[in-house]
């Protein structure tokens, strides 16, 4: 599918969410609450049937976090970008995709680790990289490290 | 006995009737045999081991000056080439390998990284900002990654380090 039948094809099953085309790609931007639907729907839906979570990974804008989700069909060969805002930077949850795409169990520990962001129903939600002595979340804005030398 | 195989062997010969009596000091012989068979543990964590490696293979033959019994235990190894970057996740794991090897045992800082850190000098959290601050090191080697022909260098000026080491109590240069 293109971008534009892609459009239509998301809007009829969830006629709620936004859109940003600027990109190579299409980018679904929807609230954290909407996730566990769309996410289902995309992977069930036989026109769509996005079975390929290939990168999950979130961004720190200081105002709030975002997290991006690049999914791929195998069946299809389209892609599609899905893009959660979460504005609760001090505590920020969101719920797991790891039901849906098994990868998505390491990458989500990645981000908890490296964000902090919290995903719920998650199987192991504990730090993958960094010690589990580790204090903070070093990919976050505002993290302090006394060691680190900035330039 | 030739110029050259005096520096080569710590020892003078002299001559008798039924061939020869070889005269030297004990600690010169022992540190001789050392450090002509160093035996590095196998231990590389980036792009300085590919060029270790390179080190070991048949262009520049490291087993040339003894150092090929590479051993995969810490028990069994008395140098450990620290050839590449150490992150605050490893550190603790070095420092157990490095407790591990009996004494006397050896350190070469292998490249930018082992030294100070390098390209992750700055803003980087998770480097460690130079192998020192976790064991003493004997010998450091510039470079990003150095050539093996440095590691060589390394390695030759290390065996000239314990040459001049005292083996029966402490050394009088290194305190080691």
């Amino acid at each position: 599918m293109t971008n534009e039948e892609l459009k239509i094809a998301v809007s009829a099953l969830f006629p709620s969410v936004t859109y940003d085309e600027t990109g190579e790609y299409l980018t679904v931007l929807i609230s954290p609450a909407e996730l566990s639907p769309l996410m289902n729907g995309l992977r069930s839906n036989g026109d769509l049937s996005f079975d390929y979570l290939f990168c999950l990974t979130a961004v720190d804008w200081k105002t709030h976090l975002t997290l991006v989700y690049h999914l791929q069909s195998k069946v299809h060969r389209h892609v599609l970008v899905v893009k959660a805002k979460i504005t609760d930077i001090a505590n920020p949850v969101i719920e797991t995709v790891s039901d849906i795409w098994q990868t998505a169990n390491f990458h989500e520990r990645e981000v908890y680790d490296l964000f902090g962001i919290t995903f719920t129903r998650h199987p192991d939600m504990r730090r993958i990289l960094l010690d589990e002595s580790w204090e903070g979340y070093p990919l976050r804005k505002n993290y302090v490290d006394e060691n680190m030398i900035e330039i | 006995m030739a110029e050259t195989e005096k520096m080569i062997f710590p020892a003078q010969l002299h001559q008798t009737a039924d061939g020869g009596i070889v005269v030297s000091k004990l600690d010169e012989m022992i540190n001789w045999a050392r450090s002509n068979s160093l035996w590095p543990l196998v231990f590389g964590t980036s792009c300085c081991a590919i060029e270790m490696m390179s080190a070991a293979d048949a262009k520049y033959d490291w087993s040339r000056f003894g150092f090929e019994v590479a051993r995969a235990t810490p028990r069994q190894a008395d140098l450990i080439i620290v050839a590449g970057t150490i992150v605050m996740k490893m550190a603790p794991v070095l420092k157990r390998l490095y407790d591990q090897m009996p004494d006397p045992k050896y350190v070469i800082a292998m490249g930018a990284c082992t030294i100070s850190g390098g390209p992750f000098f700055y803003n980087t959290y998770s480097v460690v900002k130079g192998v020192d601050h976790v064991i003493p090191v004997d010998v450091y080697i510039p470079g990003c990654p150095p050539r093996p022909e440095a590691l060589l260098h390394a390695l030759i000026t290390l065996q000239e380090k314990i040459k001049h080491e005292t083996y029966f109590g402490k050394s009088k240069e290194t305190g080691k």
